[in-house]
């Protein structure tokens, strides 16, 4: 049982929630550009959340089926059809063997996954199937791949038609502002730098990938410098270098690095920047505490964790 | 892990999943030996929510799941480690030997880098082969180890123009700094030698060679052009 690439996107990747705790030996962890809409993916089809699935970015993408599937593609900026047929994001529907999923690039994001029942079954490194070519672990698709599917249970065809409503779904924005935790560094930067940064727009740039995501706008100072003792770096971290633009680090960023760090985007709103529009998205920060961070994520969990609605008719049937 | 002065160690949450704590902002051996001390320290004691820490020359960042533990207990759960921990590591790190092929096309800056210290080719080779160098910290690519130790008279500029290529396994000098190239990748280190140890191999255990605070040496391997 397998997925057939038609037609491979800009960036197509497999992606699970990638290796933890190989960061001590250089290797970086991976996983989904925008974790809400992989998480979705996932339950939207029956999958726990470690499941792999289709990362498909950027521009169009054709994947066929060999077996019937339940599938769903979760994310922003794209369209689909199967066969001629339209099928909304958010939503798992039963394609059947032959059937041809049209992954079509429009605005309002970068990122969707493609989630099949039983998840795909790819090759696994270091304890994960996240791809990141540049490390050695697998490749981009091409056309012609076939990637392997798990086998899925038929009962489960009764998620068919699942859905995770709009209220519950992360409200991205081509212009988001971003919830970000001050630090650790902020001693290095002046005073009217931090001042620039919380209160100025960033336009995102299109050099970004899913190692860092640059932003440009007023140059930020330092006090001192912009270089540190390397130390471990952290998902969402804003590095400024020297030339005082921010980068934020995404998924497949180096372990260390020295340079300092002026805020964290918050775990809740990383989705938001990868799915902001690379060019000429404009991005805002709000400054907030651990705290606040770590209860909007738990409810960020939660509302997709239970706001999925299940077809009725199998509820009648319970 | 007394006398330190104020205001190390410094804690700082670096958003609301991870823990810095910076134990000196200078790359220093004694403070380095601290770090592994404090690593192996931890991994007895692990709470739950702690996923994982990356070990830095003179910090270590904690990793946590926001959903299961916070930032508080992470930083008590630290307090505790930092106050019990022994100054010296009781773990014995391991020690690595490195045969390396210096100079001739495989080491293709050597003659000129002995040339720029005014010593020879072999003087050079022997000042690299004799201290017992750290695993400072890993990180850059998969498996390069920053390796602590180099003789100040090794020391020498990176390349104004770095090479678009070099292959795994070189061994290269930039600044106060020695290392070897896990992946072929391009690259702007002085160029002395070649090993052909595998440094990273995602396909095989051990996917690594070196562990942060290993011992390292450079042997000169039999084929070396440079004796």
């Amino acid at each position: 049982m397998s997925l057939i690439i038609e037609r491979s996107s800009a960036l197509m990747s497999v992606q699970d929630l990638g290796r933890t705790g190989y960061a001590r030996f250089g290797l970086t962890e991976s996983g989904p550009m925008d974790g809400w809409a992989h998480r979705a993916a996932n339950r939207l089809v029956g999958n726990s959340p470690e499941a792999a699935c289709l990362e498909i970015g950027f521009t169009d993408a054709v994947v066929r089926l060999d077996e019937d599937a339940l599938l769903t593609v979760c994310g922003a900026g794209y369209r689909v059809k199967v066969n001629q047929r339209s099928v909304p994001l958010w939503v798992s529907f039963l394609a059947r063997k032959g059937d041809r999923v049209h992954l079509e690039k429009v605005t309002g994001g970068n990122w969707v996954y493609l989630s099949a029942a039983g998840g795909l079954d790819t090759s696994e490194w270091l304890g994960s199937r996240s791809v990141n070519p540049r490390v050695g672990l697998g490749r981009q698709q091409v056309e012609g791949d076939l990637l392997p599917l798990n086998s899925f249970k038929p009962s489960l065809s009764s998620l068919a038609g699942s859905i995770l409503p709009e209220k519950f779904q992360p409200g991205y924005q081509e212009n988001p502002v971003l919830r970000a935790i001050p630090g650790p560094h902020t001693d290095r930067f002046t005073p009217e730098s931090l001042d620039v940064f919380w209160h100025s727009e960033y336009r995102l740039t299109s050099r970004s990938d899913r190692m860092g995501y640059r932003l440009n706008g007023e140059a930020l100072d330092h006090v001192s410098g912009a270089d540190l003792v390397s130390q471990g770096m952290v998902l969402g971290e804003i590095q400024v270098p020297g030339d005082g633009q921010p980068i934020v680090m995404m998924p497949d960023h180096p372990t260390t690095g020295g340079y300092t760090c002026i805020a964290t985007v918050a775990r809740c709103d990383l989705p938001l920047l990868s799915q902001a529009l690379l060019g000429e998205g404009r991005i805002r920060f709000a400054a907030i505490e651990p705290p606040e961070a770590q209860k909007l994520l738990r409810v960020a969990v939660h509302r997709v964790d239970t706001g999925i609605q299940f077809p009725e008719e199998d509820w009648l049937q319970w | 892990m007394k006398n330190q002065p104020e205001p190390f160690p410094r804690l700082i949450p670096v958003g609301e999943s991870a823990l810095l704590v910076e134990l000196a902002d200078e790359i220093d051996l004694s403070i380095n030996n601290q770090v592994y001390a404090l690593d192996s320290w931890m991994g007895e004691y692990v709470v739950k929510g702690v996923t994982h820490w990356v070990p830095g020359y003179a910090s270590i960042v904690i990793h946590f799941n926001p959903l299961l533990t916070d930032v508080s207990i992470v930083q008590d759960w630290f307090e505790e480690c930092w106050r019990s921990c022994p100054p010296v590591s009781e773990r014995e790190p391991a020690q690595i030997q490195i045969p390396v092929r210096y100079g001739g096309m495989e080491g293709p800056d050597l003659e000129k880098v002995a040339k720029m210290h005014h010593i020879s080719p072999s003087e050079m080779v022997r000042m690299h082969t004799v201290p017992v160098y750290q695993v400072g910290m890993m990180g850059f690519t998969p498996g390069f180890a920053y390796l602590m130790g180099l003789d100040p008279g090794l020391a020498t500029p990176r390349l104004a123009n770095p090479r678009t290529y070099v292959p795994a396994g070189s061994v290269g000098i930039a600044g106060s700094q020695t290392g070897i190239y896990p992946l072929d990748s391009p690259g702007g280190w002085q160029l002395i030698g070649r090993t052909d140890v595998a440094l990273y191999d995602p396909h095989h255990e051990p996917h690594f060679l070196f562990s942060p605070g290993d011992e390292v040496r450079f042997v000169v391997a039999e084929e070396s052009v440079v004796q």
